[in-house]
């Protein structure tokens, strides 16, 4: 194998751009991702994975809002909290929404600084981030507590079809799941920056591997499709 | 976006990659590092600000039908590629990656649009058998 992949490494002229380049890449007896390194292209095909994943959760949802003659409850209702002595639709899953893109914005500053080799910047940014996302799962454990109370089961709700609660449950369940193991690995990469193993080239503890900077990105680049996929969610479940 | 460095392999400089590269296999992955100006993300970050407060916006003057449906769309949409776009990189990465993740999804659609019959089946046979009303 490393001689199909060190076929081109030596080479010194451009690739060619567009669509030519698109055939130039992915013809035979090279690698594909020419400026990509394993680590970045992997955690891209595993997220292509976690879309369809995701993309069949809505589908099912899509599948059994559309084929149910019960009416569906509307989120807008269901989801509204009581604040100042009315009723404000949806307000937690907005302020839930700010939170994540917010996690978002940080992560990618956080990807910058790690380039620059400012460890300090790095770290504090990505526990920042770190942060954001674990008041994300706090506020969904907070919902999931008042919508059980409620009487929302995965087997029915008191409010129209018996769907809502079993697809409500898998969805956000799942999407809060990647946040929880995003915080984990965030803090993980975090401790990592922050005592300098990509600058001393200190083995992993699981890998024995010397980690690179490119680690920060790679992480960003889970932490950006977490966020991702909530935009579906948000769009979907709450707002549809 | 002209601040994104190398590119492709015919901007970049070998020995660099193989500085940061000194992995047992001893292949150096030609990878690029993106580096841009903090102000980008704080622009775009600003952008997801304001569409995400327009799509709770949709919900919160209730807007309804079609037009509800394409807005909550289109501000998604955006955001999505925003954050694939910039935030994930992508619009620096050559064609070859960006064709082998976004190409896929889409095709997901077809199956959307077989599920979107099957379903309309189904609440055909139920409103048959069971009736119209709950």
């Amino acid at each position: 194998m490393a001689e199909t992949t060190l076929t081109h490494i030596g080479q010194t002229q451009p690739r060619p751009a567009g669509l030519r380049g698109v055939a130039a890449d992915w013809s035979s007896d090279q690698r594909t991702f020419k400026n990509v390194s394993w680590g970045k292209a992997m955690m891209w095909i595993f997220l292509l994975s976690d879309t369809f994943v995701f993309g069949c959760f809505l589908l099912s949802y899509m599948t059994a809002r559309m084929s149910t003659r019960v009416p569906w409850p509307n989120p807008s209702e269901v989801f509204s909290l009581h604040i100042g002595g009315s009723d404000i639709p949806l307000i937690l899953i907005a302020i839930m929404t700010f939170v994540l893109i917010s996690s978002s914005g940080t992560m990618a500053m956080a990807v910058n600084f790690g380039y620059r080799r400012d460890r300090r910047k790095t770290a504090i940014l990505m526990l920042l981030t770190a942060a954001l996302g674990a008041t994300f799962v706090g506020m969904q454990a907070f919902e999931w507590t008042k919508l059980i109370t409620e009487g929302v089961r995965p087997w029915g709700n008191p409010w129209g079809a018996a769907q809502f609660g079993s697809s409500f449950f898998m969805i956000t369940g799942f999407h809060g799941t990647h946040v929880t193991f995003g915080v984990i690995f965030l803090i993980i990469v975090a401790r990592k920056v922050w005592r300098g193993d990509y600058d001393t080239g200190r083995p992993g503890f699981f890998t024995s591997r010397r980690g690179r900077y490119e680690s920060v990105e790679i992480m960003g680049l889970y932490w950006h499709f977490v966020d991702l996929v909530w935009v579906f969610i948000f769009a979907f479940f709450y707002l549809w | 976006m002209a601040e994104a460095t190398a590119n492709g392999l015919g901007q970049h400089t070998l020995h660099e990659a193989q500085a940061h590269d000194a992995t047992a296999t001893g292949i150096a992955p030609a990878e690029v590092h993106q580096e841009h100006p903090i102000k980008l993300y704080l622009v775009v970050w600003a952008w997801l600000f304001v569409l995400s407060a327009c799509s709770y916006l949709v919900d919160y003057v209730g807007l309804q039908g079609y037009l509800r449906w394409s807005l909550i769309l289109i501000f998604m949409m955006l955001k999505a590629g925003l954050i694939v776009a910039v935030f994930m990189h992508m619009a620096w990465e050559r064609l070859a990656l960006t064709y082998a993740v976004i190409l896929p999804p889409i095709l997901v659609l077809v199956f959307v649009a077989m599920m979107v019959f099957e379903s309309d089946y189904t609440l055909l046979t139920r409103m048959v058998f069971f009736g119209a009303e709950p």
